[in-house]
């Protein structure tokens, strides 16, 4: 029996059953396809397309295409990488690192988030193996023998380091999450009633009969794995922060880095979240399990991790001034005020005082603004990248050099398709897969729902007056 | 051969729980339970015991810190020496995120290759469900009936007045 204090708000309403649970979930995998869907999935594929075109004129007349310079040699593309690693953190944070936190609110959402890291990873994997120029050489970048025709790879490399970083995380990822899928997957087959999704969930499922043993075990495997995903996901960001700290240049030779860029990550990706999951919960009728109480919770992390980038960013201004480096200095200063001062500004904006509006609890509570706050993060954080990457290097040591960075039309294509991408893999996980891991929500139904809440205000008698107007409070 | 079964239908995790303990005290032998999600504290009325498979994922990190440090090691400081950055040929500092990430993936790959082994999960399209809503709403016991020696009707008795909402009797062909 689990105990869960009365104060807490339900974390599925509508007064649901397990059943309920299971046909509010199976319904978009069963029906037919949901004009809305099929609509969003459309425009996701033109994305798609667009992505396959900028890649192929990239292969075909090579990085001549983006808008890289001999000043500015990492822009767009490394921007983007980051982005796309930082978003998917949210993913491993929820389904990991909250796991471990026992906070029950995570069980409806981890599902969808951990896609959300699987398809974000892909995305940002497409940007190091295009700017290699000769993507079909990139398995040069694993340990092959000398005899094969290069060196060993040089393991003081931070480039080498994310090779096994970024790997590693994929596929861990992919792993939970597979595994968190098996036990929906075998609820589909068992409800499967054309042969084609009965074959098709049988194998998925692996023949999985949640029998008691099985379930030990799952429970077993699901926390080590959340406890190795824990220090891996917070290592991966910091190894893709060492990419810049181990290097000279100004704005980046910072030991603040890993920190910062691990805030940055979680503050990107549950922006993410919030966009998806907003979205999903209407398009899916799933507003009884992706409860406000849910959108509340994210929010309050979005809050704290984005106070931590403001205070990231006021460190960074003020070291670059109190170490009397004057090129750290001159580096800080054209960051702010020099010709990419909207970039730093906007960024800013974004990220720094958009979020702090979240100290409102009608704003935490409200779609609309945490749906539009979302956007501003996501935004905000993809300047951020820029404005550390390009600002840093097109006004290098020697003035001569100085150059500007503007993207090219493949630039924007490349960015723009893997957005597509990205959608386009979503779309299809939504449709095809559990959106919501139903055999955790249902898990947590008898102590969090809101019949229980009822319950209980009729068991403990003198509490009956709190309770009860706790949950009008929050009606 | 054909294994003839009992099956208890439940619609509660606590009443479950507490069936499964006087179950169990009156001797009969519950071959399993099958539920749709997992239940807290059934490990210990069921008598299931603790799984070994975090041995397995750490002996795995093991393997993997192993593997990494003297990959990285005989590959930088005796197969082909070069000097990076002015750094020591084996600059272990360096070798840290490597090894950190291979630990990583080795336990955890150690750890699921051999849970679907033990659990006995793989792509496959014969499936030994007992009843269907097991993996919907409904908890599932099965107890083995054994020709001549179980008393159907007793044992359809001792399950309903311990709260099964059902009781079925399923033939599985082996």
């Amino acid at each position: 029996m689990q105990h869960v204090s009365p104060i807490r708000e339900p974390l599925v309403t509508g007064g649901k059953t397990y059943h309920d649970i299971t046909e509010d979930v199976c319904r978009q995998v069963e029906a037919g396809p949901n004009p809305r869907w099929a609509a969003a999935l459309a425009v996701s594929l033109v994305g798609l397309a667009i992505f396959f075109y900028s890649v192929y004129r990239t292969l075909w007349f090579g990085i001549g295409e983006w808008g890289l310079n001999r000043t500015v040699g990492w822009a767009w593309d490394i921007t983007n990488f980051v982005w796309w690693v930082g978003i998917g953190h949210a993913g491993t944070l929820i389904s990991a690192v909250l796991l471990l936190f026992r906070q029950k609110w995570r069980s409806s959402i981890n599902r969808a988030a951990e896609a959300m890291t699987i398809f974000a990873v892909i995305c940002a994997a497409m940007f190091p193996v295009l700017h290699m120029g000769r993507p079909w050489l990139a398995y040069w970048v694993l340990p092959l023998p000398n005899t094969f025709g290069s060196l060993w790879v040089n393991f003081n490399s931070p480039l080498l380091w994310d090779v096994f970083a970024i790997s590693t995380y994929f596929s861990v990822s992919l792993v939970f999450w597979y595994i968190g899928l098996i036990p929906d997957f075998a609820t589909i087959r068992d409800r499967a009633v054309g042969p084609i999704a009965r074959r098709a969930y049988s194998i998925l499922s692996m023949g999985w009969t949640g029998s008691a043993k099985a379930w030990s075990r799952y429970e077993t495997v699901s926390l080590i794995l959340a406890g190795v995903a824990t220090p891996l996901v917070l290592s991966v960001h910091t190894i893709v922060s060492m990419d810049f700290a181990t290097s000279v240049i100004p704005g980046w030779h910072t030991t603040i880095f890993p920190p910062y860029f691990v805030a940055g990550a979680i503050f990107s990706g549950f922006a993410m979240v919030l966009t998806l999951m907003i979205i999903t919960r209407k398009v899916f009728h799933l507003e009884n399990y992706i409860t406000l109480e849910h959108i509340e919770s994210m929010n309050k992390v979005i809050i704290t991790t984005g106070s931590i980038v403001g205070v990231a960013y006021t460190t960074e201004f003020f070291i670059a001034w109190y170490s009397g480096v004057e090129y750290e200095s001159y580096a800080f200063l054209n960051r702010a005020f020099g010709p990419y001062w909207w970039a730093y500004w906007s960024m800013m904006t974004c990220n720094v005082i958009t979020p702090q509006l979240f100290w409102f609890r009608t704003i935490r509570r409200s779609l609309t603004a945490t749906f539009i706050i979302s956007i501003f993060v996501n935004i905000g954080m993809w300047f951020e990248r820029f404005v550390i990457i390009v600002t840093s290097l097109h006004r290098d040591y020697l003035p001569s050099s100085w150059a500007m960075f503007s993207p090219t039309i493949i630039d924007v294509g490349i960015y723009v398709g893997t957005i597509g991408l990205f959608f386009t893999l979503f779309f299809l996980f939504v449709k095809f897969f559990p959106v919501v891991n139903m055999a955790e929500v249902k898990a947590i139904l008898k102590s969090s729902s809101e019949v229980t809440h009822t319950h209980a205000d009729t068991m403990h008698g003198t509490d009956k007056d709190l309770n009860t107007n706790t949950h009008h409070r929050h009606e | 051969m054909n294994k003839k079964f009992v099956l208890g239908i439940y619609d509660d995790e606590d009443v479950l729980l507490h069936a499964i303990e006087t179950i169990r005290a009156t001797g009969t032998k519950i071959y399993e339970v099958f539920s749709p999600y997992p239940i807290h504290g059934i490990d210990d009325v069921l008598g299931i015991k603790r799984s070994r498979l975090p041995i397995v994922a750490f002996f795995g990190g093991l393997t993997g810190m192993s593997f990494a440090l003297w990959m990285q090691i005989w590959m930088l400081g005796f197969d082909w020496p070069m000097i990076i950055g002015g750094k020591p040929h084996i600059a272990l500092p360096s070798f840290i995120p490597v090894t950190f990430e291979l630990t990583v993936l080795f336990a955890a790959f150690s750890m699921v290759i051999v849970f679907f082994i033990v659990t006995n999960l793989k792509p496959s399209m014969r499936v030994n469900v007992f009843d269907k809503r097991s993996t919907d709403d409904k908890f599932v016991m099965a107890i083995e009936v054994k020709e001549g020696v179980t008393d159907l009707s007793a044992l359809n008795k001792l399950l309903r007045s311990n709260g099964a909402v059902e009781v079925n009797e399923k033939e599985v062909i082996k």
